[in-house]
């Protein structure tokens, strides 16, 4: 399945914002977590700064997030992981509210309640959760609500692939196999579960195989790109509109940054994230994106409005207010 | 001479160590334990110490490796099984629940599991809802589980070594906000003096941290601190408050409790579990159970987290989770 040139396009400043997005995050994420002004003895303070708590960043894994949603609508459901800001961007996820509920604000997703690894929004039909493996069967569910209301629509779910090691994982692919259900699974391989290698953690080589248990189709994308991505997952996603059932994708992607920010990554080859960042996906894809026919002058304003929506957006989230104290004990139950 | 202080997160590492090197069957599993050192530091320097053999990175597949743990542990070996935060649970709580809690039981007495369940809880760092919890009162509320919640890292270091040398199941929950990480803000005083041998502190021995006449403080964990600060603040006002640390759940210390509340005719709970349901309603329980040897001056009081999930913005957090304000706001309304 070949992208069209507006597809393309669309990719590539998605990628852009994603990315954007992120190593801003970086930066402000740090704010008020250094000495001199947190706990004396402290080298970081996790507490600290406008955007507390953990903070895990997708840059580098961009391709896997829009190849995929490329191919999605508003009717189609994403569930994700901790590491869901991506995604999130790629389907639509406005990014005033994202960028708000990581500074814990009412105008964010979840008014603040939910933090950066729980986003939810029911009109771009998108949740996650902190538990690995967690959303694969939600997914399910919203697949088999699809098929019970006789719609096309598709569910995605997301996951790293230190959570193929988890049971849901296997239960929710016989259970999509089993009822035929609209599941794409996306497995996105980063090589890492926080210190733990796949090698260590995982037995075979290739997650994609498993697929075989399940009698579904099973296809490994090897070059973090998203061009790939959006062949292959375009494809399942086609076939899963059919009705023909789940397939399982595993991406080979890369986290160019720690599992959290903060982390000091001892167990990673120190050049490791250089050499990966000489082979940049925005890079490549650019190059496609201008064989295709964009003009310098329209790549330059896709990477003006990118960058002016994630600077737009951090904006807003720092001038917006916190929640009300009296919002703690509400929305326990609707 | 000054004694040796250690960080709780230490001071754990080296009991670990210390009965890792006394029994050949003591081992270590779980997420990141081995390079990583355990995400919280509790397992720091065992790998380079023991190597991979015995320090094992597990894949994430908490339901194999903990009923792993318990299968291993059922012959003979005594493992030492991490869950990285306690909220978790729920992707294995059928192995430990209904089979490491259970299956001494129903071998009636025959099958011993010397297991401990290591796992860190705790907020106070904005992680928000499924990161953040205590729940240790959802396991102690299960038959079969001895319960372990070290305030200090003395006490953590004798409480370790007890729970790998006791033949039955022990969880051991290490609070985040007191373990002494280099990138976590925490309460100083649970980094203590701890002397380099080995040494063991019975269960069900709660200790009296601070002695005191008008009120009597039930607490644990990080609330400990909280509470100490709180009552230094009373004590300027002439309030004079006792403070009791539980230290384990299972076996409770009962006695400690009702001689103190017997003494001082008031009980506050101070607790970071869930309000409802839990370890805080217990406590008043067992004073309710033995108001004809308690006479108690006025209504018992709960501090706990008032029956919603941890929400992650700081400014909610901070009024959901007890605060040092609200143990001496409290102790001050029951004085009065």
């Amino acid at each position: 399945m070949e992208p069209t040139k507006e597809h393309l396009l669309w990719m590539y400043e998605q990628m852009l914002i994603i990315r954007d997005f992120e190593e801003t995050m970086v930066n402000v994420y740090l704010e008020g977590k250094l000495p001199p002004n947190i706990q004396e003895g402290l080298a970081f303070d996790i507490g600290g700064g406008p955007v507390p708590g953990e903070m895990h960043l997708a840059a580098g894994q961009e391709p896997v997030a829009v190849g995929t949603c490329a191919h999605l609508n508003d009717n189609d459901t994403i569930t994700g992981t901790h590491r869901p800001h991506h995604f999130a961007i790629a389907k639509g996820i406005p990014l005033n509210a994202l960028a708000a509920e990581m500074f814990g604000k009412v105008t964010g997703l979840g008014r603040g309640k939910g933090g950066h690894m729980h986003l939810f929004s029911v009109d771009k039909k998108f949740g996650c959760s902190g538990i690995i493996g967690a959303g694969m069967p939600q997914a399910c569910g919203a697949a088999l609500a699809a098929k019970k209301k006789g719609k096309d629509w598709v569910a995605v779910t997301f996951f790293g692939e230190g959570a193929a090691n988890q049971g849901s994982f296997h239960e929710s692919l016989n259970l999509a196999a089993v009822w035929k259900l609209p599941v794409v699974f996306i497995c996105e391989d980063n090589k890492y579960a926080i210190s733990v290698t796949r090698e260590e953690s995982t037995a075979i080589a290739n997650n994609a195989d498993r697929a075989a248990g399940y009698g579904v189709p099973g296809v490994r994308v090897e070059n973090n790109d998203a061009v790939e991505v959006y062949d292959v997952v375009g494809e399942a996603i086609a076939r899963a509109r059919r009705g023909e059932g789940p397939s399982l994708i595993e991406v080979s992607t890369d986290r160019y940054l720690g599992h959290f920010q903060g982390d000091a990554e001892a167990y990673r080859p120190k050049d490791e994230v250089q050499k990966l960042r000489e082979n940049d996906p925005i890079d490549r894809l650019k190059q496609q994106v201008m064989a295709a026919g964009v003009s310098e002058a329209e790549e330059a304003q896709v990477r003006a409005r990118a960058k002016a929506a994630v600077e737009a957006a951090y904006t807003f989230a720092r001038e917006s207010p916190y929640p009300d104290v009296s919002e703690a004990t509400q929305h326990v139950f609707v | 001479m000054s004694e040796r202080e250690l960080t709780m997160a230490a001071a754990i590492a080296e009991a670990i160590g210390q009965e890792m090197q006394r029994d050949e069957n003591v081992f270590v599993m779980g997420e990141d334990v081995a390079k990583y050192g355990g995400i919280f530091g509790a397992t720091g320097g065992l790998l380079d110490q023991f190597g991979p053999e015995r320090v094992m990175d597990t894949p994430i597949s908490e339901t194999a490796f903990i009923g792993a743990a318990t299968g291993a542990a059922a012959e003979g070996m005594r493992p030492i099984v991490e869950l990285m935060f306690v909220d978790f649970f729920g992707v294995c709580m059928d192995q430990i629940y209904n089979h490491m809690a259970k299956n001494t039981y129903m071998s009636g007495g025959n099958v011993r599991l010397p297991v401990v369940l290591t796992t860190a809880i705790g907020g106070g760092y904005n992680d928000a809802a499924q990161h953040s919890q205590c729940l240790y009162g959802l396991f102690a509320h299960t038959p079969g589980l001895k319960i372990v919640v070290p305030s200090n890292a003395y006490d953590a270091k004798g409480l370790m070594a007890s729970a790998i040398r006791d033949d039955n199941p022990v969880m051991y929950f290490f609070h985040k906000g007191i373990m002494g990480l280099p990138w976590m803000a925490y309460f100083t005083g649970s980094t203590t003096a701890v002397p380099e041998e080995p040494y063991t502190i019975p269960f069900g021995q709660a200790n009296v941290v601070r002695e005191g006449s008008d009120v009597t403080i039930v607490t644990l964990s990080q609330m400990v601190h909280k509470s100490v600060i709180a009552a230094e603040a009373l004590a300027q006002d002439g309030i004079s408050a006792e403070i009791i640390d539980l230290r384990t759940l299972v076996p409770l210390d009962k006695e400690t409790i009702l001689n103190s509340v017997r003494k001082t005719g008031r009980l506050c709970v101070a607790d970071e579990d869930y309000l409802s349901f839990g370890l805080s309603g217990e406590i008043a329980a067992i004073i309710a159970e033995n108001l004809d040897s308690v006479n108690l001056k006025g209504p018992v009081k709960r501090i706990a987290v008032p029956d919603v999930p941890i929400p992650y913005t700081r400014p909610l957090e901070q009024v959901v989770i007890p605060q040092v304000a609200d143990i001496e706001s409290t102790i001050r309304s029951m004085v009065s």
